[in-house]
Parts: structure tokens; C-alpha cells; sequence
């Protein structure tokens, strides 16, 4: 074998604090126990019980878990029906001019939809809240969605689905009773996936969010303007995580899928 | 004791079949798959499908089942127009060629699935999913994942799944492709015990001609979306309707001459200078066409000498000898350069193979060994 080159090992290194450095600095600063964020007074927690005390961002973030876990679920149920659609109809007038409707908010700036949605909800008379937030959410996220239980959908042996019918279920019971629990990890990964983007999220959400609803980073980037306190670094750190274990869930749960795929590709065909 | 009566009802004009394609034509684009079948199927039959790659049997069974709709014609199931049903009200079930088993669910789950879906109490669930699983001897396996048995065991889930719902059809797809020669063999005659004790009509498609033959009560041969013939199996092996369904069952020989018809038999000429061969027939020809005369290897006689008094006798020279334990075959070129093929059963352990290579033969046969075709 051979040996990890100083080359290779500077390069990474590099790469790696280019990636990670300001990340890391932020979670070090947020155990800082002065109020000065830029100078070192030793290790304390106190300004997570501090943030645990803060209303307003308990509010924010009662209302971001509220949109991601809102909109992710929406997202989840339309993104995995255009999927089946696209994957299954086979042949239909429109279908390229449908697939690519679906995949455009994918590619499509920010502000554009962020902007184009405060329109239709102002068009319409919508009140801007938790609603209009989770609406637009699950616009930007379902294609996310589709586009992970699509991938999956591609391999998932279309007999099966036959059988189901041949055996008695209606065309809803097959995909309820057969083809979701098998595709069921990539419908997972996708739930995740879509619930750490709306997590995320901050441009369409100031668009989106009114007065009665503000969101975390929304919170995050208002108070930032007025000076970096500890306790944004805090709450900064529990975002991090929360996201973190949400795409390392993710791609557990693609993975996973992945290779139950290949294994029920295995046992399908009719080699011993 | 009396003879129990052969079940033979599309020979009575009077029995009603069970499934009648009527004109039934199924085109994918400007590809035709199935060209104007007309067929019928009775109750209790055991029908094989059988024909080259593509030809469309698939589609056939897809059609039966539900999963395409056929583009001209109709099927009539009990006399009723199948037109529109879907797969989930067609009493028919269907035992794909993949098995199709859903990998999330147990064997026990697999084989109950179609019962649930009939909304049956959970007891009687129970007790005719049990029953299924001891009619393909599954018993020991109830809780294991399609990837947990075998490709035998998967096939046995799969057709105990299709024959739990006691469908009046049941469409079998190749259903033991995957087994070894010997597992076929057993589970052939397993197929016809269940048919027999179930009393459901099947239709199986097999590319395996051996595997028609033994389990069908009637075989369809066909040929580009067409079905060349249908007979049962001594039919389909001793008089074909043409050189196509008699090469495709089985080996045989085909000459092609001029024909001279006589009284009940008639003369084919083969080839400038030889003696033409006779053969019985109930064919009208014209004098002059063109016909086929086709016999099976095991038909021929080979001899060393000229045979004395046989109406059809060809010499020739061994080519090739192929020994395949019970019987031998020799492969004879004759004049003109075809060869044919002669069979004798090896009864005697010591006494075989006659003849050897190069060796100058005669080939003879009688006249009712052979059939006469047109085209
Ligand atoms: N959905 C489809 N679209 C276009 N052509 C098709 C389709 N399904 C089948 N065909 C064509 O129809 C013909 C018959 O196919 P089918 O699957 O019935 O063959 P088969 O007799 O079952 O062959 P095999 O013995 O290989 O299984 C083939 O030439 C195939 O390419
Ligand atoms: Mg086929």
C-alpha cells in the first residue's frame, strides 16, 4: 500500500479547515463564558440556559420545527406522488414538460421563488404565517423529495406492483401495501432531506414569513445585525446538530434503501 | 371397471369454454405482438402455451390477466366480455415469470396476501394459507423473507400465492425456468396432482416442448402472434399442420419434393434418379405441387443391407453417430446432400452401435411412418 503522502495529507487538511474551520470556531465560541465573543474566558454552558430562557427565540424555533415538520410531510406526500407519476404513466402528453416543471424549482434562484410566492399570497389575500411559510416550502422541497423516490422508483420492479393488482388491491392499495413500504427508506431520506432545507432555509422564508411567524435563521440574521452574542453561537451549535444528524440520517436512510433495493432485485429474479 | 371417460370437450360441439379469444389483436406501436387469435379454453384444461422467443406469449397471458388491453377483438370469460375489468376483478391470477414475491412480507404474508385482500376473516386466513403451504410443502418456512429461501422454494411461494384465492384461471409464466432438470420433472407432475386436485383451469407458457408435452391437456403452438396449432399433445407430436409445428416439437425429418397423389397415399419425388417415397394421407393434392413429407428419427429404420419389401427406402452414408444412452441417433446424408436423421432405443447393453462412421447404410420406413404436409 501506499503511504499517505505529505502532499495528500496538507491538501486534506487544508480542504478540511476551509470547510469546517468557521464552523468549528462558532461551536468553540458558544461554550465561551465571556460576553465578548471574541475573547476566550474559559469553558461555561450558560449561554444555552440563557437561550433556553429567551422567548423570542423559543418562539422562532417552535415555529421553524412547526414549518419543517409541516411542509417536509406535505413535501414528502406530493414530492413521492409526482415521483410515482413520472417513474409509472410511462408515456403521456406533456410528461417532459411536467418533469421539467417539477425539477425547475431545483435550479431556480431563491429570491425568484421567494418572490414570486410573497406575490401570490399578497394576489390572493393570504395573511403571511405559518401557512404561507410552509406553503412555500413545500413548493421548493417537493422536487427535492421527487427527485430522491424517483431514483429509487426507476429500479423497483414494476411486477410487483402487477401482483399486487392481480391479487385483489385496487391500484391505491398496491402502492400503500407494496410498492411504500418497500420504497420506504428513500421516502424517509427525502422526508430528512426536505426537513433540513426548510430548516434551513432563510431567503424564501423572509419573503414568506409575516409579523405573527418568524423563523429561526430568520431571528438568527436580525439579531446578527445588531452584534454577535453568545447566544446566537449557541443556538447556531443546536442548529448544526439538528442538521447534521438530519443528513447523516438522510443518507443512512438512502443507503439503506440502496441496498435492500439490490437485495429485493436479487431474490425478484429468479436466479437460486 | 370401465374406462374413466378422456377428457377431451373442444371435441363437443356442445361445451361451453371457459375463455373464448375472439379476433384478439394486440399492437405495441406499429408492432403487432398478437395477430387475431381466436382460441378457446375449457373449465378443468391445462393448456400450454409454447413457441420461440417474442412470439408472444407473455402478452397473451398480460392480455388474460388484465395488464394490457387488446387492441381488436375480445375475450369473453364465462361467456361475459372481460373488456374493461380490471386486473383486481378478473378471477384469474397470474404466476409471473419473475415470481414477482414481495420482499417485505413473510412467506406466510406473501401466501395470505390475496386472501386479505378479500376482506375473509382472519381464521379462515389462517387455515387457507396453511392449507396452500402444505400443498407445495412449505410448512418449515412460514416466517422467512423471499431472500431467505431458495430459488426452488421462491417458485413454490409463488404458486401457492397464485392458487390461494382458488382463481377460476390460473395463468402460470414459465414457471419452472429456474429449476434444475430433475426438480422440473417433480414438480411437473406436482403441478398436474394440484391441477387435478384443485380442478382449476391452467394455462402455462413454456419454452421447454418436453415440459408441454407432459403436462397439457391441450398444447398451442405459436408462431409471430399466431397460433399455428392447437391439439393435444399426441396430435401436436404425430400429425402437425405444417413443417413449422413439426420442427418445433420435437426432431424431424422434412423432405420436400413434386407430389403424385394415388389412391389414399401419395408420391413425393425428392430427387432426380431416386425412387419416390410413399405416403398415406387423407390429403386432396394437386399433381405436381409442392409437399413436405415429415418423419420422426425414431420412425427410421437403419439397415446395412437393402430391405426387402419396404415401400420407402433411401440409401446413404453415417455422418455422425450421437449416443445418447438410451437411444442413438444417426445422422445419414442421403442424395442431393440432406441429412437425415435415424433413432434406435439402445435395448441391449452390449449389442450397440452397429454402424460407424462412413459406413454405407440403408434408411427405410413404412408408409403411414411419416406426414404428408403442404407447406
Ligand atoms: N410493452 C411493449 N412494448 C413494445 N413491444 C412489446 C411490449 N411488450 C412486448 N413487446 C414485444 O412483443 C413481442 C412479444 O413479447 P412477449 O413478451 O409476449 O414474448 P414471449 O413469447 O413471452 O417471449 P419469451 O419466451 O422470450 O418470454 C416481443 O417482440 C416484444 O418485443
Ligand atoms: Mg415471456
Amino acid at each position: 500500500m501506499r503511504r499517505f503522502g505529505w502532499f495528500n495529507a496538507t491538501s486534506l487538511t487544508l480542504g478540511l479547515a476551509f470547510l469546517y474551520l468557521p464552523v468549528v470556531i462558532l461551536v468553540i465560541y458558544s461554550f465561551n463564558a465571556s460576553k465578548l465573543v471574541t475573547v476566550w474566558a474559559g469553558f461555561s454552558t450558560k449561554w444555552y440556559g440563557e437561550l433556553f430562557r429567551n422567548e423570542a427565540f423559543l418562539d422562532a424555533a417552535w415555529v421553524t420545527l412547526k414549518v419543517a415538520f409541516l411542509s417536509s410531510t406535505l413535501a414528502t406526500a406530493l414530492g413521492t406522488m409526482a415521483a410515482h407519476v413520472l417513474v409509472r404513466a410511462g408515456r403521456f402528453p406533456g410528461r417532459t414538460l411536467f418533469s421539467g416543471v417539477i425539477y425547475a424549482p431545483l435550479v431556480m434562484p431563491e429570491v425568484i421563488t421567494g418572490l414570486s410566492l410573497l406575490l401570490l399570497f399578497i394576489g390572493i389575500g393570504l395573511d403571511r404565517g405559518v401557512l404561507t411559510i410552509v406553503l412555500a416550502h413545500t413548493t421548493f422541497s417537493m422536487c427535492y423529495v421527487s427527485v430522491v423516490v424517483s431514483s429509487r422508483l426507476v429500479t423497483f420492479d414494476r411486477s410487483l406492483e402487477e401482483a399486487a393488482l392481480d391479487l385483489g388491491c385496487t391500484p391505491f392499495d398496491a402502492f400503500r401495501l407494496v410498492t411504500l413500504p418497500i420504497i420506504a427508506p428513500a421516502v424517509v431520506s427525502g422526508w430528512l432531506l426536505a426537513f433540513t432545507l426548510s430548516l434551513d432555509d432563510l431567503v424564501i422564508a423572509s419573503f414568506t414569513s409575516g409579523p405573527s411567524a418568524t423563523t429561526l435563521p430568520i431571528k438568527i440574521f436580525s439579531s446578527v445585525r445588531l452584534g454577535v452574542s453568545p447566544e446566537i453561537n449557541a443556538l447556531s451549535t443546536i442548529l448544526i446538530a439538528i442538521v447534521s444528524i438530519g443528513v447523516i440520517a438522510a443518507s443512512l436512510a438512502s443507503k439503506r434503501s440502496a441496498i435492500r433495493g439490490q437485495r429485493d432485485r436479487r431474490s425478484a429474479v429468479r436466479v437460486p | 371397471m370401465s374406462e374413466p371417460a378422456r377428457f377431451a370437450p373442444w371435441e363437443d360441439p356442445d361445451a361451453k369454454p371457459l375463455i373464448r379469444f375472439r379476433g384478439v389483436t394486440k399492437r405495441f406501436g406499429t408492432f403487432t405482438a398478437i395477430d387475431g387469435i381466436d382460441l378457446d379454453i375449457f373449465e378443468s384444461e391445462f393448456f400450454a402455451l409454447l413457441g420461440p422467443s417474442g412470439c408472444g406469449k407473455t402478452t397473451l397471458m398480460r392480455i388474460l390477466a388484465g395488464f394490457e388491453d387488446p387492441t381488436e377483438g375480445s375475450i369473453l370469460l364465462d361467456g361475459n366480455d372481460l373488456a374493461g375489468a380490471p386486473p383486481n376483478k378478473r378471477s384469474t391470477n397470474m404466476m409471473f415469470q419473475s415470481y414477482a414475491l414481495f420482499p417485505h412480507l413473510s412467506v406466510f404474508d406473501n401466501i395470505a396476501f390475496g386472501l386479505r385482500r378479500d376482506r375473509l376473516p382472519a381464521g379462515e386466513v389462517r387455515a387457507r394459507t396453511e392449507e396452500m403451504m402444505a400443498l407445495v410443502k412449505l410448512q418449515d418456512l412460514t416466517d422467512r423473507r423471499p431472500h431467505q429461501i431458495s430459488g426452488g422454494q421462491r417458485q413454490r411461494v409463488a404458486l401457492a400465492r397464485a392458487l390461494a384465492k382458488a382463481p377460476r384461471l390460473l395463468l402460470l409464466d414459465e414457471p419452472l425456468g429456474a429449476l434444475d432438470k430433475k426438480l422440473r420433472r417433480e414438480t411437473q407432475f406436482e403441478l398436474m396432482d394440484i391441477q387435478e386436485r384443485t380442478g382449476t383451469t391452467f394455462v402455462i407458457v413454456t419454452h421447454d416442448q418436453e415440459e408441454a408435452m407432459t403436462v397439457a391437456t391441450r398444447v398451442a403452438v405459436m408462431d409471430h402472434g399466431r397460433i399455428a396449432q392447437v391439439a393435444d399433445p399426441t396430435g401436436i407430436y404425430e400429425a402437425p399442420n405444417s413443417t413449422y409445428v413439426a420442427d418445433f416439437i420435437g426432431d424431424v425429418n422434412i423432405m420436400k419434393g413434386r407430389a403424385t397423389p394415388a389412391d389414399g397415399t401419395v408420391s413425393i419425388e425428392w430427387a432426380e434418379g431416386q425412387p419416390a417415397l410413399r405416403c398415406a394421407t387423407e390429403l386432396r393434392l394437386e399433381k405436381g405441387v409442392t409437399a413436405f413429407i415429415a418423419i420422426r428419427p425414431e420412425k427410421v429404420s437403419i439397415s446395412s443391407r437393402r430391405p426387402g419389401n419396404s415401400p420407402n427406402a433411401v440409401a446413404g452414408r453415417v455422418l455422425d453417430i450421437a449416443y445418447l444412452g438410451n437411444v442413438s441417433t444417426y445422422h445419414v446424408e442421403i442424395a442431393g446432400g440432406q441429412v437425415i436423421k435415424a433413432q434406435t432405443a439402445n435395448t441391449d447393453r452390449v449389442a450397440r452401435q452397429e454402424f460407424t462412421w462412413e459406413e454405407n447404410v440403408w434408411l427405410y420406413w413404412s408408409e403411414t411412418a411419416g406426414i404428408v404436409l403442404e407447406r
